[in-house]
């Protein structure tokens, strides 16, 4: 499962491009501070994570956190490490096992002039305070026309981890991304976690950050521009992590990781694969998507969710609705979790979940395809 | 005198309540109130009746108050005009000019404006959907709520949100979804104290919502958290059309927070709600934590305006708490032994509200429904907008 990095330096000064991805699934707490040639260091999901979060929390003394075991325990998945010693208790929040009540809380803190950042120790958990999220958060601004703002940030992990079985592996990209009123974005990478995070925190609106416990402890380069405390990506804009010209996938948070996979060896076959993260699921950047399509004439989609009414799903539709339309020499294939819930055997687990062989069998199919054949 | 004081406190001008001066002789004799305006000031002693207060590992307040008379006509102008403003909104509703929801607090009048008696600007509230008095008391023009209901552009809500989502300075609503108003009223206790804000929240909920998990939630954070909050129950002893003793197996909500000291009040007593407020106030904003409160209050209508109200309760009783227990009744007989104006001057009071309402009932009924451009504003805060929102076709969509 380890592959060698190999990363192409860009001509322009700031922007340091990726090519592939240096996966160590077995990261643990200490930064792999490893230094490239101008400035470039190796920091992993999680550490970038606990930048975004200690910068904002500097930055602005209204913002403040809290969740189960962020404090004394550095977080149930040590993403929250250090920020107690760092900011005292008022600012980081031990709360009880109470979701309904401690995202309530926090969105009466947030509607009365604080800026929350309230961590589900996982978005399955997010379930019983999903009430508070939408009807609570996202509606009130509308609702109350435009007296009330809600600058609240939901933040924790999503998705599919490993061998934690149906409760604890659904992804919630779908749900949250049908909602007027809310942001919502899924980073994949570690510029990815620091920059969405940090504009999640700055957005004025309530913003859900997907997080996905598998990539935590996945290391990533972080250029220059991303390490500086004034690193923002902007909600709403994908990234064409690879160009090319034959296929394009759209993916999201993991399976951006599988899709660049999937693409390095499709190179090897002459085969060019365009990659996009989205990087936001809500606003969705139909412009790059339409574009990339626009340029290869293929897509494919590939989340960790459900295919049922998912991201792909939205995709898809907005293709249709789009010119991209015209330029499809192939149908749109959906990607996505298999329809079960979750099995926890290693081998139906893997069944369940998309990964790297699968995305390449897509889209040799898609290749294969032809207009009127 | 006193009709030029009423006007005023009609057209909603916010009397900040007066810190009370020590104990002065009362005059027996009936002062006119036409002749100088020092007469408002005058203050006015009362005695609570024992059966105001019962309470839960606490000390009951004091039962001895004393306001100004200026306070205390305040008090009746603003029962009498929430009154008259419901009343209309059931006449609109009836008219079918006000749809979907509409749930009156007529006969809990005493709650929202004793309450308001005894806080400041820096204090909030927040309730459920029984919120159009609240709405008033703490700023809103009789205009401005109407017009929500109607559904116009000069709604406070911009006619974007209706009757259970309406909000004025430092009152959050106003919310739909029964029990989530209560974490959040913890969640701006929070900020009070994470701000050092010298202030308290009272965050209400009635009787049918009071077993809401989500409740016993907030109440947990806010005693561990020693969060200036009331926890106020609104018990009107009907969560729709379940009575209180069937939908909880306590009803003594004033106990049900077990680890937080409670009072339950008599909640048509205008005078008592005040002063349980104003118990609570110094009590939560003095380092003690929260508090749980208890008004046992009535509602005359259904829990809704599609609710008869008859079907779960009997004439007999609702006949029978308007005719013993009304709170602006209660006020006035207080009013008129106290000396403080007289039933004629009452009536003024109650003439003038009549038509302030009206008046207000037909300036919100002249404004137009909102201009489309309302449809597209504040899904997200002005300038932090997606390009596009999606309209019922990709042809009706709007960019910002």
């Amino acid at each position: 499962m380890t592959f060698l990095a190999n990363s192409i330096r860009n001509a322009a000064p700031l922007i340091a491009r990726q090519a592939a991805v240096k996966q160590t699934p077995f990261a643990l707490s200490a930064v792999a501070q490893k230094r490239w040639k101008s400035n470039t260091v190796e920091m992993t999901v999680r550490d970038a994570l606990n930048q975004a979060l200690e910068e904002e929390l500097a930055a602005d003394e209204k913002v403040f956190l809290l969740g189960e075991e962020v404090a004394q325990y550095n977080g149930a998945y040590k993403v929250t490490r250090g920020l107690l010693d760092k900011f005292g208790p008022k600012r980081v929040i031990d709360t009880p096992i109470t979701e309904a009540g401690f995202a309530g809380l926090a969105t009466g803190a947030a509607l009365s002039g604080l800026k929350p950042i309230c961590e589900f120790m996982t978005f399955n958990f997010a379930m019983q305070a999903i009430d508070h999220i939408v009807n609570s958060a996202a509606k009130t601004h509308y609702m109350s026309g435009g007296a009330v703002k809600c600058p609240i940030v939901f933040r924790g992990p999503n998705g599919a981890a490993a061998g934690v079985a149906a409760q604890h592996s659904q992804c919630f990209a779908a749900w949250y991304g049908s909602v007027p009123g809310l942001k919502v974005v899924s980073p994949w990478n570690s510029e990815d976690a620091k920059g969405l995070l940090k504009a999640a925190i700055r957005d004025p609106n309530p913003v859900v950050v997907l997080e996905n416990e598998l990539q935590y402890g996945l290391s990533f380069p972080m250029s220059e521009e991303a390490q500086s405390s004034d690193f923002v990506i902007p909600i709403g804009q994908a990234k064409v992590e690879r160009e090319g010209k034959d296929i394009t996938i759209v993916s999201h948070s993991r399976s951006v990781g599988f899709s660049m996979e999937a693409a390095e060896q499709l190179a090897k076959d002459g085969i060019s694969v365009e990659v996009v993260n989205l990087r936001s699921i809500r606003p969705l950047d139909v412009d790059t998507i339409v574009k990339s399509v626009k340029k290869t004439n293929r897509i494919i989609t590939v989340e960790g969710g459900w295919a049922s009414y998912g991201v792909g799903s939205e995709i898809a539709a907005q293709i249709m609705e789009s010119e991209a339309f015209d330029y499809l020499d192939a149908p749109l294939t959906r990607v996505a979790g298999a329809d079960v819930p979750t099995p926890y055997a290693n081998n139906l687990e893997t069944y369940a979940f998309p990964d790297t062989p699968i995305i390449v069998k897509v889209i040799r199919d898609t290749l294969n395809k032809k207009i009127g054949a | 005198m006193l009709r030029t004081t009423a006007s005023r406190l009609l057209a909603n001008v916010r009397v900040a309540p007066k810190a009370f001066a020590p104990a002065r002789a009362f005059s027996t004799t009936a002062p006119s109130f036409f002749a100088s305006a020092t007469d408002v000031s005058e203050k006015v002693k009362i005695t609570l009746p024992e059966s105001s207060f019962e309470v839960y590992n606490l000390e009951k307040p004091s039962l001895d108050l004393e306001f100004s008379k200026e306070e205390v006509i305040d008090m009746y102008t603003k029962m009498v005009t929430m009154r008259r403003m419901e009343m209309a909104a059931d006449a609109l509703y009836k008219a079918k000019q006000i749809r979907g929801f509409c749930h009156l607090c007529t006969g809990q009048e005493a709650v929202s404006v004793g309450m308001e008696s005894a806080i400041t600007n820096s204090d909030q509230i927040i309730t459920a959907y029984r919120c159009h008095g609240f709405t008033y008391v703490r700023g809103g023009s009789i205009k401005s709520i109407i017009g929500e209901l109607l559904g116009r552009e000069c709604g406070i809500s911009k006619g974007k949100g209706g009757s259970m989502h309406m909000f004025s300075p430092g009152f959050y609503g106003g919310n739909g979804i029964v029990g989530a108003q209560v974490p959040l009223g913890a969640g701006i206790a929070f900020t009070q104290k994470y701000l050092d804000i010298p202030a308290v929240t009272f965050s209400l909920y009635g009787d049918g919502a009071s077993n809401q998990g989500q409740v016993f939630e907030a109440y947990n954070m806010a005693k561990l958290w020693d969060l200036p909050c009331v926890f106020v129950c609104e018990n009107n002893k009907y969560g729709m059309g379940t009575s209180a003793a069937r939908s909880s197996a306590s009803t003594q909500y004033y106990t049900r927070a077990g680890y937080i000291p409670g009072i339950q009040v008599n909640g048509m007593d205008v005078f008592a709600v005040h002063q349980a407020c104003k118990f609570a106030k110094e009590w939560t904003t003095s380092g003690k934590g929260p508090l749980v409160m208890e008004l046992n209050t009535y509602r005359y209508g259904g829990h809704s305006m599609s609710d008869p109200g008859t079907t779960y309760r009997t004439r007999e009783e609702i006949q029978h708490m308007r005719s013993t227990s009304d709170p602006i009744t209660g006020l006035k007989q207080h009013i008129v032994d106290l000396n403080v104006a007289t039933e004629a001057e009452l009536k003024a009071i109650d003439k003038e509200a009549r038509k302030i309402v009206d008046e207000a009932v037909k300036e919100a009924q002249a404004s137009p429904e909102p201009d489309l451009k309302e449809f597209w504003n504040d899904i997200y805060q002005p300038g932090t907008e997606p390009k596009m929102v999606r309209g019922r076709e990709p042809g009706e969509s709007h960019y910002y």
